[in-house]
């Protein structure tokens, strides 16, 4: 027990200087002089790290990644690779893989041309190229296709290949923009798996890009969410989904129930909160610290339970109405009107002997406090 | 279920499937046939008959057989060894009556003086004399003309009584029938339209290269600026579409001239001495840039509309996986735009081997090309069989260009925009 719970937040610790591999520093972009893309970005990245950039579109994830590969100069602060500044280093000699959205296969070659660009340009002999151009295209397992042209492949099989060039010439740092946006869902999970095997094999460092919070949190190490330019949070994704540090954090990952109200009693590891509709509730204060904030509660959906027959060991335990009911196959979504919030979202495993529920019905829902975070506003 | 194969497919009322489908688009067929008709039409009559008119006049040769009917047939016979009979003669004499009493000797006499001199002269004068022509004809008529002596004379009749010919042909590739009926080449100074072929396709390449060299950047910038920007240059590259021609063109000559805005300023600045201006208009040099800048949008649009296709991700997966700018470039950008390049080369030179205007105006006598030389035949030594026969030789290295790139490249990468 002590020992697992000194190795989990290592990753989030453990960063000491020397060991960085990639490292922004108070980085800022800006595109028009006006407006702040990136607004005070610093990251440290080990060896060896899975690293997700999390956000919506516009956040400024993708700029942040075009500035580590080198396509866009900061506009303050510095970008350190292995200890190096690289602010003025041209992406050819970063030596850097790139994996794009649309792959960016060059059409007019052949697959394995392709794969031997970058050794090309690199000087190899032949024999080398040839030999390290098969060994890429059997990690991603597409021997037979290096005379086709990139045309010629499927979606998933062009995923494949812009992978293989980009870990081709072995660089130690691979970026990733959105490579999986362009594929359907069944594909889109073989190849985060497909990703994660290559990581796991190579031991490369790896900083993804994605909206999508299910493949940050099937794949990575840490996760940096992004909004607004700002880093919201960064830590492990079991982290980032337990214990969120802000609203927009728990309302980015995962589903989240949000109810909004004031602190009347503050007392460290628990507070009290009047929530607008004039019901009380016992929360874990996390963004707040004084009585009299605001605040929004956040609350997930699976940590709410139906109370039967009064019996329940909760701090919280409310009267609700049961608004709609959702089958989803392998749990049930219950939309909840509690505490005057019509949006209330209940998930019950679809497990045998769950209580079964219809639109109108009042009943009692309850949970713990610690599962009740009180954020910001 | 029924095999496709032996029964055809039907509709629910039993029509077979074709018949019924036939029947579903006649309609908006028939609709969009009317629509174009007038387009097809006016193409018909403006351009697809001119077209054919001049191929038919470029091997169209009904004088003789037309004017001489009698001579040509009594011709038949003649071995072309020595000088004809009095038959010949008498009917020769009967043609040229006719043919002045019907006023048409003047297009015989235009005819057979391209291909020999001294011809047009001749039947005129015997024409003149024929109402006191007493026989024997053969001597009077040699006596009123030497030239009815001559043994070419009667082979050249001979040799153009068809009513095909391909003298025009010739001619216009600097050829010519011998007397004896071999195609030799016209004497060194008689030799124009090779000269003036040569020159129009070289100077033709020199204008696309040019047009290529400053349109590929422009088109670059007009793919990758801003939309405000790159709205801005595009205004820019479609405003000669907006100027006259011929403005466009006098505006060349206005700074070109010896004593133009460029020489000026170039005095002004003391870079060339007043006695030293340079000759840029009137020449070759004038051609070239006056004609590069005419046809540049040519190269740029095509190459603007492969260029815009080209994600900016190509560049930089070339560059992330460690290509020089310029190397990146060469491997890269540059062969996905080959489409382009073909394109508006093709463009730019089939619209420059075709060019009048320019040309005439600014070439002065050494940067003419040759369909200047077309119209000097159409409009001032009025032979039009040769000027069709010119014609016709470029509509055919056109044509055999447009073959080429079609199969290399294919035509429906020529895109506008």
């Amino acid at each position: 027990m002590t020992q697992s719970l000194q190795v989990e937040p290592l990753v989030d610790e453990a960063q000491v200087v020397d060991a960085s591999f990639a490292r922004f520093i108070n980085v800022q972009k800006s595109y028009d002089g006006v407006e702040l893309v990136v607004k005070d970005f610093n990251l440290d990245i080990q060896k060896g790290q899975f690293v997700t950039l999390l956000g919506p579109s516009g956040s400024g994830k993708t700029t942040c990644l075009m500035m580590m590969a080198g396509f866009e100069t900061p506009t303050h602060g510095d970008i350190l690779l292995k200890g190096e500044p690289i602010n003025d280093l041209p992406p050819h000699k970063r030596g850097i893989g790139m994996v794009f959205q649309n792959y960016a296969l060059f059409p007019h070659m052949t697959v394995a041309e392709n794969l031997a660009f970058p050794l090309e340009v690199r000087h190899l002999s032949k024999d080398d190229i040839k030999q390290k151009v098969q060994r890429a295209l059997a990690m991603v397992r597409l021997e037979e296709f290096g005379d086709r042209r990139p045309a010629q492949l499927s979606g998933g099989q062009q995923q494949r290949v812009a992978l293989a060039r980009a870990l081709v010439f072995e660089p130690e740092l691979v970026l990733m923009d959105e490579p999986l946006g362009a594929l359907d869902k069944n594909l889109r999970e073989e190849m985060q798996y497909e990703i994660k095997r290559i990581h796991a094999t190579l031991g490369v460092t790896m900083i993804y890009v994605t909206h999508d919070q299910t493949e940050a949190l099937t794949m990575s190490d840490r996760i940096a969410v992004f909004n607004d330019g700002v880093v919201q949070q960064l830590a492990t994704p079991e982290t980032l989904y337990e214990e969120p540090e802000n609203a927009f954090v728990a309302y980015f990952i995962g589903e989240n129930n949000r109810l909004c109200g004031d602190i009347v009693d503050y007392q460290g590891d628990t507070c009290q909160v009047r929530l607008d509709s004039g019901d009380t509730v016992i929360a874990k204060p996390v963004a707040v610290h004084e009585v009299g904030a605001r605040t929004t509660l956040s609350l997930r959906p699976e940590r709410v339970s139906i109370v039967v027959n009064d019996d329940t060991s909760f701090e919280n335990c409310f009267a609700a109405q049961v608004q709609e009911m959702i089958y989803l196959g392998d749990h049930l979504r219950t939309r909840l009107s509690v505490c005057g919030n019509d949006e209330f979202i209940l998930k019950t495993p679809n497990a045998e002997g769950h209580v079964s529920l219809r639109p109108g019905q009042m009943i009692k829902v309850a949970w713990s406090s610690s599962d009740c975070r009180a954020l910001d506003a | 279920m029924p095999d496709s194969s032996t029964t055809p497919l039907t509709t629910a009322d039993g029509v077979p499937l074709k018949v019924s489908l036939r029947r579903a688009v006649r309609r908006s067929k028939l609709k969009a046939v009317l629509l174009v008709s007038p387009l097809l039409l006016f193409l018909g009559v403006a351009f697809v008959m001119p077209i054919f008119d001049m191929l038919w006049r470029s091997v169209d040769n009904p004088e003789v057989s037309a004017t001489l009917p009698r001579t040509v047939s009594a011709l038949e016979e003649w071995n072309g060894e020595v000088i004809p009979n009095e038959p010949v003669f008498a009917a020769l004499v009967e043609d040229l009556q006719v043919g002045q009493k019907e006023r048409n000797l003047g297009l015989l006499s235009s005819r057979l003086n391209y291909e020999k001199s001294g011809m047009r002269s001749a039947i005129s004068r015997t024409a003149r004399r024929l109402r006191t022509l007493e026989p024997p004809y053969r001597e009077a008529l040699i006596e009123i003309n030497d030239i009815w002596g001559e043994l070419d004379t009667w082979r050249l009749i001979q040799r153009e009584s068809s009513p095909y010919t391909l003298s025009y042909y010739l001619a216009a590739m600097d050829r010519q029938y011998s007397p004896q009926g071999e195609i030799v080449k016209v004497p060194d100074y008689l030799q124009v339209h090779a000269t003036l072929f040569w020159r129009t396709f070289w100077m033709s390449a020199v204008i696309t290269l040019a047009t290529l060299m400053l349109g590929y950047p422009i088109a670059f910038l007009l793919a990758n600026l801003p939309l405000r920007k790159s709205n801005l240059l595009m205004i820019l590259v479609l405003l000669p579409f907006w100027t006259s021609l011929l403005v466009r063109t006098t505006t060349w000559i206005a700074i070109l001239q010896s004593q133009g805005v460029l020489n000026d300023v170039m005095v002004a600045l003391g870079v060339i001495a007043d006695e030293a201006r340079w000759q840029l208009i009137h020449n070759k040099t004038g051609t070239i840039i006056a004609m590069t800048h005419i046809l540049l949008p040519f190269m740029i649009l095509p190459l603007y509309s492969v260029m815009k296709t080209i994600p900016p991700s190509y560049m930089h997966a070339a560059r992330s996986l460690g290509g020089k700018p310029f190397l990146s470039f060469r491997r890269v950008y540059f062969p996905l735009t080959i489409p382009g390049i073909a394109a508006g080369g093709i463009l730019v030179f089939i619209l420059s081997i075709g060019y009048y205007i320019t040309p005439a105006l600014v070439g002065g006598q050494s940067g003419r090309f040759i369909t200047n030389y077309i119209a000097y035949h159409m409009q001032t030594s009025l032979n039009w069989g040769l000027a069709a026969a010119i014609a016709s030789i470029l509509l055919l290295v056109v044509v055999v260009f447009y073959w080429i790139f079609n199969r290399l490249i294919g035509v429906d990468k020529v895109k506008l925009g």
